[in-house]
């Protein structure tokens, strides 16, 4: 088999997965796509692995390490996005501005936009 | 071309063209149903490819467990079961774009790198779980028990983000 099969495949499966983190509003489904990326590097390590005959299989231990790693992200990724669920009734991740860093909000604005 | 590569072509298109569906899907749980086909001919590619411990393993932890949270996480978050309009952003386009360039990148990358490399999996390579489990447990022992240790961290983190709430309610 041509080492470009699956190596093509998992570079279109990352662009997809890049796509799906950017494009997707909900928390859950930007989730998913960080799945698809950790996925496509799987492919990629359990290919070279195949190609390479490496006798430590270190492509094939590695890709269970990222499957290790995925769960423990998707388990708290999801702690996360509950706990916004519940304090902000929506994960709309477009909508989620507190944490990020700005200036001292202009007062002006402020009372125009709560009014 | 050979029977494998036949069928790897056939995992790899389901793989990308479900992929696709969870990018493209409008439907929160459909997305999550197409991400377990997804994960499903990706463990074909890793049987085609002489990894039958990591299938298996994509098996269980992946399609087994984190679609179930991913599920459990959609119902919990009261997503709706229809159709949802608006589920993409604004800068769909720009993320379009961002997609494909990487894509683009990676695909000219690898066929300048690896063009007409083969792989070439032989009967010994069959069978290999005995072979990984030994590894695992020989040279990579010392990682392995690392991973435990952060999913174990993981564990307790998770549990600690959900339970605040809880204390809050007791104040």
């Amino acid at each position: 088999m041509p080492l470009l099969f699956p190596l093509v495949v998992s570079s279109a499966l990352f662009g997809i997965g890049v796509y799906v983190v950017l494009a997707r509003r909900h928390a859950v489904l930007v989730l998913m796509g960080v799945e698809l990326m950790l996925n496509a590097v799987n492919l990629n390590l359990v290919a070279f692995d195949a190609w390479w005959h490496d006798t430590f299989d270190s492509g094939q231990v590695l890709a269970l390490f990222v499957i290790a790693i995925a769960a423990a992200e998707i388990g708290l990724g999801l702690a996360i996005v509950l706990v916004v669920f519940r304090t902000h009734r929506h994960v709309d991740v477009d909508n989620l501005r507190e944490l990020a860093d700005r200036d001292a909000p202009d007062p002006e604005r402020v009372a125009g936009a709560s009014s | 071309m050979t029977t494998v590569e036949v069928l790897f072509v056939l995992m790899g298109v389901l793989a990308v063209g479900s992929a696709l569906l969870v990018a493209l899907s409008t439907n929160l749980v459909h997305c999550a149903l197409w991400l377990v086909v997804t994960l499903g001919a990706l463990a074909g590619c890793y049987l085609l490819l002489a990894a039958e411990f990591v299938a298996w393993v994509q098996v269980l932890i992946y399609m087994g467990a984190v679609v179930v949270l991913l599920l459990f996480a959609l119902m919990l978050t009261r997503a709706p079961i229809g159709r949802v309009p608006d589920l993409d952003g604004p800068n769909r386009v720009v993320a379009a774009i961002a997609g494909l360039a990487t894509t683009a990148m990676l695909v000219v990358s690898f066929v300048a790198g690896f063009r007409g490399t083969r792989i070439t999996v032989g009967a010994d390579d069959i069978g290999s779980t005995h072979a990984v489990g030994a590894t695992i447990f020989g040279s990579w022992v010392l990682p392995f028990e690392l991973v435990s240790v952060v999913l174990l961290a993981a564990l307790v983190g998770a549990i600690v983000l959900s339970r605040r709430r809880a204390a809050e309610v007791a104040d």
